[in-house]
C-alpha cells in the first residue's frame, strides 16, 4: 500500500467571520483523478488555492509527499514554514486557473518558458524545445509566436496547461478551467485533460461544474458542502447512486439546468 | 517700446546657458522623482501599517504644501542643521520629491491595475515576489503609466523657473538679471516664454504619441 501523495489534516480556513473550511480532513493517492463537485461556496476552489499555496490555512496541517506544506521542522517542533521552504513545496504542484491569468506581455512560447527558466535555471534552447513538445500535446504548436490577445478562451487554455506542465509538477490543480469558457470550445480543453490524464501518472484535483466529464475522468468523486465533504465514492455511486439527501439535491439542480450527468 | 533683434541676439548665449540648467534641472528632477516615487509606491504596499501610514502621511503632506516653500527650506532652513547644498543639487531634490510623490500615486494606480491573477499565476508558477515584480507585474503595470508620468514630466519643466528663488541659474533667473542690469524686460522675458513654449509643444506631440503608443489596455 503506498501512503499518500496529499494528507489534509483538519484544516480550518475562515476569510473573517466567514468559515469556509472547517476541520476538513482528506488523502489523496499518488497518481488519482479526483472530482471536487458542489455548490458556489463550499470551500471546493479553496482547497486547490490552499494546495497551491495562494491562501494561508488558519490552523491544521497539510502534507505533500510526506513533507509540511504550511510548516517546517524546526528544534524539534513546527514553526510556520518560510517563503523558502513554500517555493519548494511549490514545485510539486501546478495549476491551472478558471481565467486563464496567461502573462499578456509574452507570447505563447514565452509563456511556457519563463518559469522553467527562472526557477529552475534551464537553457532557453531546452526550455523552448520542451515548450514546443508541450504545445504539440495540447495542439498549439502553430500559435507559439502568438500573443494571448490573439487566441480564443479555449486556446488561452490549453496554453495555461502546457504552461503548468512545463514546471513538471508531481499534483496538478484545476479550477474550473471550462467555466470561462463559451459552450463550443468547452470540448477542445476537455479533449486535452483526457489525453493528460491517460498518458501520465500525475495526480490531479479538478475543481468542476461539468458532471460528465467528472464522471469519465475521475478515479473519485467528493461532493462538498459548506467546508465539508458530505459524501465521496467511485463516480458511478456518486452520481447514480447517491446516498446523501444534499448530494441528491445538488445533482437533481444540476441536471435540472441542463447539464448531462 | 520697441522690439530690439539686436539685444535679443546679444543675449542668446547667456538664455541659452540658462536654458541647459533648466533642462539639466528638469531631468536630474525627473530622474529622482522617477525612483522616489517608486520607493514611495511600494512602501506604501507595506504589510507593515506603521510604514505604509506614516509614509502615506508624509507623501500628503508633501503633496499639500507647494514646492517653493520646500525649495527654501531645502535651500535656507537645511544648512542650519549643517546640511549645505548647492543651488542646483537642493533645486533637483526639491523637484524630485515633490514631483515623486505625485509619481508614486501614478505608480500605485499602475501596480493595482495588475489583476491579482498575475500574481497568482506568478507564484503557481513558483516565481519568487521578485521574479513576479521583474518579469510578470511590472512589465504591465509601467506602460499605461508612462503617458501620466509624461504629463508630471512637462508639468515639472514649466515649474523650474521657481528654482530661481534659489538662486540656480537657469533660464528664468538668467532673463531676470539681464533684465535688471539692460533695464529692458520685454526682449528677454519674452524669449523666456518662447523658449518654454517650444519645449512644450514639442513635449505634447511626444506625448499624444506615447499614449497612442502605451494607454491603450490590452485584453487581459
Amino acid at each position: 500500500m503506498p501512503s499518500p501523495i496529499i494528507r489534509i489534516d483538519t484544516i480550518t480556513k475562515a476569510y473573517g467571520p466567514l468559515t469556509v473550511l472547517d476541520g476538513l480532513s482528506m488523502e489523496v493517492m499518488p497518481g488519482e483523478k479526483l472530482a471536487l463537485i458542489g455548490p458556489s461556496g463550499s470551500g471546493k476552489t479553496t482547497i486547490l488555492r490552499i494546495l497551491m499555496t495562494l491562501e494561508k490555512i488558519n490552523g491544521g496541517h497539510i502534507e505533500v509527499e510526506g513533507q509540511q506544506l504550511y510548516h517546517m521542522e524546526k528544534a524539534g517542533g513546527l514553526v510556520d514554514a518560510d517563503e523558502r521552504h513554500l517555493q519548494k513545496m511549490r514545485e510539486k504542484i501546478g495549476m491551472v486557473f478558471q481565467h486563464f491569468n496567461l502573462f499578456p506581455h509574452k507570447c505563447v512560447l514565452d509563456n511556457i518558458t519563463l518559469a522553467p527558466m527562472l526557477t529552475k535555471g534551464v537553457a532557453r534552447a531546452v526550455a523552448e524545445k520542451r515548450a514546443m513538445e508541450l504545445l504539440e500535446m495540447v495542439g498549439m504548436a502553430d500559435k507559439a509566436k502568438s500573443m494571448p490577445a490573439q487566441l480564443s478562451g479555449g486556446q488561452k487554455q490549453r496554453v495555461a496547461i502546457a504552461r503548468a506542465l512545463a514546471l513538471s509538477p508531481k499534483i496538478m490543480l484545476f479550477d474550473e478551467v471550462t467555466s470561462a469558457l463559451d459552450p463550443e470550445l468547452v470540448e477542445e480543453v476537455l479533449n486535452v485533460m483526457r489525453k493528460l490524464a491517460a498518458e501520465t501518472d500525475m495526480t490531479m484535483l479538478l475543481v468542476t461544474h461539468e458532471m460528465g466529464f467528472a464522471h469519465d475522468f475521475a478515479d473519485r468523486v467528493l461532493f462538498f458542502d459548506r467546508g465539508k465533504i458530505v459524501e465521496q465514492g467511485k463516480p458511478d455511486d456518486i452520481f447514480r447512486n447517491p446516498k446523501q439527501e444534499r448530494t441528491q439535491a445538488f445533482l437533481r439542480k444540476i441536471i435540472a439546468a441542463g447539464h448531462r450527468v | 517700446m520697441e522690439w530690439d533683434w539686436a539685444f535679443v541676439w546679444q543675449i542668446m548665449p547667456t538664455l541659452l546657458e540658462g536654458l541647459k540648467i533648466t533642462i539639466i534641472a528638469t531631468v536630474l528632477g525627473a530622474i529622482v522623482a522617477a525612483v522616489f516615487g517608486m520607493v514611495l509606491a511600494i512602501a506604501r504596499r507595506s504589510s507593515n501599517r506603521l510604514v505604509s501610514r506614516s509614509v502615506g502621511f508624509a507623501a500628503d503632506f508633501i503633496r499639500g504644501t507647494p514646492l517653493l516653500v520646500q525649495l527654501y527650506f531645502i535651500f535656507y532652513v537645511l544648512p542650519d542643521i549643517g546640511i549645505r547644498l548647492s543651488p542646483l543639487t537642493a533645486g533637483v531634490i526639491g523637484l524630485g520629491i515633490h514631483y515623486g510623490t505625485y509619481a508614486a500615486e501614478v505608480y500605485r494606480a499602475g501596480i493595482d491595475n495588475v489583476p491579482r491573477g498575475q500574481w497568482e499565476a506568478a507564484r503557481a508558477a513558483n516565481l519568487s515576489m521578485r521574479q513576479s515584480w521583474i518579469h510578470v507585474v511590472l512589465p504591465q503595470a509601467i506602460p499605461p503609466m508612462i503617458p501620466a508620468l509624461a504629463n508630471y514630466f512637462i508639468a515639472m519643466f514649466k515649474e523650474t523657473p521657481l528654482l530661481s528663488a534659489i538662486t540656480v541659474l537657469e533660464l528664468m533667473n538668467q532673463a531676470k538679471s539681464i533684465a535688471n542690469s539692460n533695464y529692458r524686460y520685454i526682449e528677454p522675458i519674452t524669449m523666456v516664454g518662447v523658449f518654454f513654449l517650444v519645449i512644450s509643444l514639442i513635449s505634447v506631440v511626444a506625448l499624444r504619441w506615447l499614449e497612442e503608443r502605451y494607454a491603450r489596455v490590452d485584453e487581459r
